[in-house]
This record gives C-alpha cells, sequence and structure tokens, in this order.
C-alpha cells in the first residue's frame, strides 16, 4: 500500500500500460481503477494492482453502486468492494450520483433522475450505508447531462452541497462533464464552477468528449481522445479558484501509447504545481 | 412528470428497453434518450465481445455483434462485474437458430468461460511433485487431491471442442484432418500464467472424482471405467505438472 498526500495528476490505468505504469516514477503520480474489474477472487489482475499500489497511490472509482435507485445498496456488492479497498488501501473512492442497477439487473450506463426532496432523502442514506460499510469517506461525482428532466426540487449545485452537508461525502468534480453538460442543456460551465463548493472537492476528473454522430448537436463523454481545450481553460480557472486538488486524466477507449497518456497528464501536473509555487 | 423516484425508474427502463416507450414520452422524444440507450446495449456487448474472444475470431466480429445485440435484450446482466457477464451465453448458443450450423459454438464459448473463471480464481499453494513423491505408499490409495480453484476441466461428448477452441485462441488455422470426435480440456493458472491442454475421457472422470472429495483409489476406479486403457502414473504426472491440485 501506498497512500500519499502529495498526489498530484493521476491516470486511469490501463491493462496494456501496467509495466509502464509500475516503473514510471513521475513526481504526484497515481492510478485510478474501476473497482468493478478487479472483483476476482485472485490471479495476475488483482496482483497487478496490488504492485501498483505498492508504488503509486490508487483510487476506486466505481461505476456501478447505483446510489440514486430507490433501494438499498447492493451488500453484497458492497461487501465485494470493501474487501478491496482493504486488500489495496487507496488513497480515494469515489462513486457517481446515477443509478445503473434496478430490479435485479444492471443496466451498464450511469443513468439519470429528477433531483426531488424524496430522491435526496434516499441518495443520502445511501451514500451513509456506503461510508459506513466501507469505513471510508467516499466522493460523489457531477453526472454528464443529455435530457432535460422535469421536476427536479433541488439545483444539482444545491444537491451536491446539501449530500455533502448530511453525509460528509466529498465531491468528485468532472469538469469535463461540466463542459458537455452546459453545451447540452445551454448553462454557463464557468458559473457552475465558480459556484461549485469548493471545500468538499476531493478529486477532479478531466477526458475527452466526441460529438455525436447524429444531428442531435449532443457533446458525449467518450472518453477516447485528448481533453479539448475548452475543458483546459476551465480546468485551469477552477484550480486558481479552489487549489491544487488530486486530478485524474481518464481516457477508456482508443487507448493510446503510456506516453501520450502521461504527457496529457504532465500538463495537468504543471497546473497543479504553478498554483502551488 | 410526477413519478416517484422508483416510478421514474421503473419507466425508464421501460422505455430504455423500447418495451414501453410512451412511458416517458418528455423524455424518449429527446435525441439525448439514445445516447442512454446505445451506451446501455454498448456496455453489455462489449463486455460480452471481451469475454468471448475466440467466438468472436471463429464467427468474426459483425456476426458476434449482432448476436450479443440478441443475447443482451434476453438476458440483460444482473451482476456488475461484468467480467462474468455472459454465464448463459453457451446454452443461448446451443439454442440460437442463426448458430444451426456451427454447433460446437456453445462449448467453444464454455472453453472461453473456463479461461475466465481460471484467470479469476483464488490463489492457492500448488500441490508440487516432490511434496507428493513423498507421501507414504501405504497412505497414496486413500489420499485425497483437491483441485485448485485456477484448475478447470470438461469433457465435450461428440465434438473436437478443444481443438477448435484452442487453435482460434492460439490464432492458428483448424487442421484439416481434425475428427469429429469427443475431446476433453484441461486449463490451469500457475504463477500468473494460464495454460492448456489436452485431457481424455478417464483423466476428465479423475478430476471430476476429485473434486467431489473422492480417495486417489476411488478416483482411480471411476477413471478406469471410463477408459480402461488409462495409464493413471503417466496422468498424475501431468497434472500435478499442470499444478492442478492444492498443497495438501
Amino acid at each position: 500500500m501506498k497512500t500519499s498526500t502529495q498526489m498530484g495528476a493521476g491516470l486511469g490505468l490501463k491493462a496494456e500500460h501496467y509495466e509502464q505504469a509500475l516503473d514510471c516514477t513521475v513526481s504526484g503520480l497515481w492510478f485510478e481503477v474501476h473497482p468493478e474489474n478487479y472483483m476476482v477472487d485472485g490471479g495476475p489482475r488483482l496482483a497487478w494492482l496490488e504492485a501498483i499500489g505498492s508504488r503509486h497511490p490508487l483510487s476506486l472509482h466505481g461505476v456501478s453502486l447505483s446510489l440514486a435507485a430507490d433501494c438499498a445498496p447492493d451488500m453484497q456488492h458492497l461487501q465485494r468492494l470493501k474487501a478491496l479497498a482493504d486488500r489495496v488501501q487507496p488513497a480515494l473512492m469515489s462513486e457517481h450520483l446515477a443509478w445503473s442497477t434496478w430490479r435485479g439487473q444492471y443496466h451498464p450506463d450511469l443513468l439519470p433522475f429528477p433531483r426531488t426532496h424524496e430522491a435526496l432523502q434516499r441518495i443520502a442514506n445511501n451514500i451513509d450505508c456506503t461510508q459506513n460499510t466501507l469505513g471510508r469517506r467516499i466522493a460523489i461525482e457531477n453526472p454528464t447531462h443529455y435530457l432535460k428532466l422535469d421536476g427536479h426540487d433541488w439545483s444539482e449545485l444545491d444537491f451536491l452541497a446539501e449530500l455533502n452537508r448530511r453525509t460528509g461525502c466529498g465531491l468528485l468534480l468532472d469538469v469535463n462533464n461540466v463542459f458537455i453538460s452546459a453545451h447540452n442543456q445551454g448553462f454557463n460551465a464557468a458559473t457552475y464552477l465558480d459556484a461549485f463548493p469548493a471545500e468538499a472537492v476531493m478529486e477532479i476528473h478531466l477526458a475527452g468528449h466526441t460529438q455525436d454522430p447524429g444531428d442531435s448537436g449532443l457533446l458525449i463523454d467518450s472518453h477516447d481522445s485528448p481533453i479539448a481545450d475548452g475543458v483546459w481553460s476551465l480546468y485551469q480557472r477552477l484550480i486558481k479558484r479552489i487549489g491544487a486538488r488530486p486530478t485524474l486524466i481518464e481516457r477508456d477507449d482508443q487507448i493510446p501509447p503510456f506516453d501520450q497518456l502521461l504527457a496529457e497528464r504532465n500538463r495537468a501536473q504543471a497546473v497543479l504545481l504553478e498554483i502551488t509555487r | 412528470m410526477n413519478l416517484s423516484l422508483a416510478g421514474f425508474q421503473d419507466a425508464f427502463i421501460s422505455a430504455l428497453y423500447g418495451k414501453n416507450p410512451e412511458a416517458l414520452p418528455v423524455l424518449t422524444e429527446q435525441a439525448g434518450f439514445l445516447v442512454y440507450r446505445n451506451t446501455v446495449m454498448k456496455g453489455a456487448c462489449d463486455a460480452l465481445l471481451a469475454n468471448f474472444p475466440t467466438i468472436e475470431r471463429l464467427v468474426g466480429s459483425e456476426w458476434l455483434q449482432a448476436t450479443a445485440a440478441v443475447y443482451v435484450r434476453q438476458s440483460p446482466p444482473t451482476d456488475a462485474r461484468l467480467l462474468n457477464y455472459g454465464q448463459g451465453f453457451p446454452d443461448f448458443l446451443d439454442a440460437f437458430e442463426h448458430a444451426r450450423d456451427l454447433p460446437y459454438l456453445g462449448n467453444v464459448a464454455r472453453l472461453d468461460l473456463l479461461w475466465n473463471e481460471v484467470h479469476g480464481a483464488c490463489d492457492e499453494p500448488r500441490l508440487d511433485v516432490s511434496t507428493f513423491a513423498a507421501i507414504n505408499p501405504g497412505q497414496l490409495a486413500s489420499i485425497r487431491l483437491k483441485p485448485r480453484a485456477a484448475a478447470r476441466w470438461q469433457w465435450f461428448a461428440g465434438q473436437p471442442a478443444y481443438t477448435l477452441w484452442r487453435c482460434n485462441r492460439e490464432h492458428n488455422d483448424v487442421p484439416a484432418d481434425l475428427r469429429w470426435v469427443g475431446e476433453g480440456a484441461l486449463l490451469s493458472r500457475s504463477t500468473g500464467a494460464i495454460t492448456w491442454q489436452a485431457l481424455s475421457i478417464g483423466e476428465c472422470a479423475f478430476l471430476d472424482a476429485c473434486a467431489a472429495g473422492e480417495t486417489l483409489e476411488q478416483a482411480a476406479e471411476k477413471a478406469e471405467q471410463a477408459q480402461p486403457d488409462l495409464d493413471l502414473t503417466n496422468m498424475l504426472g501431468r497434472l500435478i505438472a499442470a499444478d492442478v491440485f492444492a498443497a495438501q
């Protein structure tokens, strides 16, 4: 296990980069994985994660706890997550403000919901249950929006701030998600980021997006390309306001060579270093 | 839209799978709804393709993508560990009308599943040959050899499923003189690497008996019943060398 208070910019860990990730010694580097991909009893996959965790801080970024579903978390799944966390001792753990499991079926996406008083209470309970089971604080990520939903009682910013207040959870601020949602829903990304509860931000995500190939005009959170210039600008502005926070470069498709990802990561690291200088 | 959270989620899922597109017309009429529909389908299909690489090589990506889409609608994932998705895929392929000309696909898929199980199985110390050789000959008949979780095997009656799987998994051509007879396979993991080899029907019967907790003598009897000409000493040597058994 390696934890560090000096987590700078990190990278999503890809199986094809295990050896380079293990050997890389740049300062402040850390790695993030989806814990679902490591919920196995043993074997090389876990061995790699443990080896990398012995040299770099790790973050477990869940995609399937389904905290916004109107039911309690799947305790078997939560226990598996706890076992993995106990094994690799991550420096950070996070999940999404979304749902994906419903009535026994898993729908592999991060699905939206109306931010009602009822949803707030349910999600707060689910975060409490998760944090109590894990014995750790988790960070909750702001979602990407593709739909205009009716029936919200809360703005997203107030909803996230209230979850932080009620449960003590942290927040994971995905700047690319804000950029995409602002484009898709017609709000100002900079205004949103300027009002984001700074104290609660435990981690930041940066990623690439693409234009929907159809004629919808939507941007898609595809994680398959370099980070857009507009997202970099928002990130720099954010860091100037809130100070340095562990920042992850996410890439899940069209994976380039490790050095190319590292160069993108170094750009984020430079932004973080500039503010701490 | 004044639905409860549960009511919204029921309606959303129903609309997502096209079962009741009228459930949330305000949403389904928006272009953004398709993003969720596509992402959910792609996530499950990609997982299936990743878990059955040998099937993809045999039938091609396009055929498997189309087949996966049918399977996903019929059997959506029930577990967030998509590494395990597709437990029912071999049975689905056995019954799939468009795979009638490829009756071995189900068994080849079973071997891909075994590979996945071996890859993620727990780490256990293995029985090594010197420890086995040191067992008192008087006690040999009554010992129980326990297969490690990282060793999986299966007998495929009437089909050369192992050869078909092995050639495709190793990216080799299937031999032109392939004999259409039953085959068995053993997949096992030692020090991180997964290896595979052919097993005879008697060897599969032997391992089945070991896994059921029978003694070496009982397992050997089962093996000889299944295959009277089986060379037990040779078999034991091969299985121990493949790290099939857990340390005693």
